[in-house]
């Protein structure tokens, strides 16, 4: 009777959790009509705001990619003390707050600050423009690929990465051709977590680029700035970002299953292996 | 750590008890840790001497290594495993003659029906069979063995170790076999090496082992 009790309570306590996150959507979702969608995918923000943040977050995440794949493998087979610092600031990000980076951000590249008067002189002002908009998504989401892909990556047999070696391969063809391909998966869940979050930036990229339709306002900026003007149309933002986000998670949830059964494509006309010794 | 490991016929056994340097050394001469002083010569050729600065890099050494687990690449198939330290030297053997000759060298292992299967379809046995084809299938100086039989199950033990044994035999190159299983040493090697603690503490045949044991390890070891 008792685990029975506490099994209640338990389910209970989680059921009132997972209605916490379920019933916005929800909400949002019903808050829609079909009229209101065309008033939103109409609204001269829309496509503009959905185009800088698809250009931005897809530049974004391919930098991160380009730069953090190299670092997350060091972090993962290095044991000195310098990586486990490093590592320490690579993740710094993700327990700052936006606005705290979008005014880091601000000191660093602003007119007053320790790079914006050499890049100013050089006509590469950065804040207020598309530019502020890349850098803020690269250093709020940054952390969530590195992460993950130096997970990845120490879970590579360290012996495989030396038959490799021996059998010829640089330190780059090792890397490129055994280390990336066993860590793919990931590497990609990575790469889907750090672009939903640069998506989703929102703080930093305010205090850092601002909110100018067409310049730099993406996305969630397009949402504020709705708002103040017509709510159906921040609905209808809303549900797109949404919709994108939930797209990203199905894929990711799926994309296990479709790997395996890409990686054992040779194999899918075979019966199993039957041991032989 | 000296290390002369003389075994003019056949395979050499390397034993001693755990951490005694044993996976250090294969590692040494395979070029995947950095020697600190000393001499790593194979058949007649100079891998590293530290008073000369000589240290080749482990892509270059070509010494074929199997480590303990086989180290199998997962995401290549058996064939691709094997042409993988073909395909990095390029040369002037086209991709179908480099498909030939590792499609060869798996034949002569038994391999032949496992060539588009990937390693996780793969028994024990099997597995040590392709690690074994893709480390000679370079042509090494060498052949470095790590507990080739440690992962296999009891009942596969046994085999293995037989078809091993003639595979050993037919080398043409020196091969280090690690083990801690006086029987793998009895089927597979001529001469054995005793590491303890990083020194060799005896040397010799399993015979003159059992003979005279020099220190306490290898009395356990040669009636276990």
């Amino acid at each position: 009777m008792r685990t029975t009790g506490s099994r209640t309570l338990a389910f209970s306590l989680g059921a009132v959790l997972v209605l916490l996150l379920v019933l916005p959507l929800v909400s949002l979702a019903l808050a829609a009509s079909p009229a209101d969608v065309r008033v939103g995918l109409e609204s001269p923000l829309f496509l503009p705001a959905l185009a800088l943040s698809v250009r931005t977050t897809l530049l974004s995440l391919g930098i991160i990619v380009l730069t953090g794949t190299p670092l997350a493998w060091w972090l993962a087979t290095s044991e000195s003390r310098t990586a486990r610092v490093v590592e320490l600031i690579v993740d710094l990000p993700i327990v700052i707050p936006p606005a705290v980076i979008g005014v880091a951000l601000l000191q660093t590249f602003g007119r007053q600050g320790l790079l914006g008067g050499p890049l100013d002189r050089l006509g590469l002002g950065i804040p207020f423009t598309e530019r502020a908009v890349l850098l803020a998504q690269i250093v709020v989401s940054a952390p969530f690929f590195v992460q993950a892909a130096a997970n990845a990556f120490r879970k590579v047999d360290p012996d495989v990465v030396i038959v490799a070696r021996t059998l010829g391969a640089s330190p780059a063809r090792a890397f490129l051709r055994v280390a990336i391909p066993i860590a793919r998966p990931g590497l990609v869940v990575g790469a889907s977590l750090a672009w939903a979050r640069a998506l989703g930036e929102f703080g930093a990229t305010l205090l850092f680029a601002g909110n100018l339709p067409g310049r730099t306002q993406t996305m969630p900026l397009a949402i504020l700035s709705a708002l103040e003007s017509d709510v159906r149309v921040a609905i209808v933002f809303s549900l797109v970002l949404a919709a994108l986000g939930t797209v990203l998670l199905i894929g990711l949830r799926l994309a296990p299953s479709v790997w395996a059964s890409f990686a054992g494509r040779p194999d899918s006309r075979l019966r199993p292996a039957t041991p032989r010794g | 750590m000296y290390v002369e490991l003389r075994g003019t016929s056949g395979p050499v056994a390397v034993v001693g008890p755990n951490g005694s340097g044993k996976t250090t050394l294969l590692r040494l001469i395979a070029g995947a840790l950095p020697a600190r002083s000393g001499e790593i010569v194979v058949a007649g050729d100079t891998l590293y001497a530290s008073d000369s600065s000589i240290d080749w890099p482990i892509e270059r050494r070509r010494v074929g290594y199997v480590p303990q687990g086989f180290g199998l690449f997962p995401h290549l198939t058996v064939v691709d495993n094997v042409c993988f330290g073909l395909d990095g030297h390029g040369g002037a053997e086209t991709r179908a003659a480099r498909r030939a000759r590792a499609g060869r060298i798996l034949a002569a292992l038994g391999c032949q029906d496992l060539t588009h299967r990937r390693p996780g379809h793969l028994s024990g046995g099997e597995k040590q069979r392709v690690a074994l084809a893709r480390a000679l299938v370079i042509e090494p100086r060498m052949l470095l063995l790590d507990e080739p039989l440690a992962a296999l199950d009891v009942s596969a033990r046994r085999s293995v170790r037989a078809v091993l044994a003639a595979r050993l035999r037919e080398l043409d190159c020196p091969s280090i076999v690690v083990t801690h299983d006086v029987r793998d040493v009895d089927a597979l090697a001529a001469h054995v090496c005793v590491l303890e603690q990083g020194r060799v503490t005896q040397q010799g045949s399993l015979q003159e082992l059992r003979a005279a044991p020099a220190t306490e390890f290898v009395a356990e070891f040669v009636q276990a």
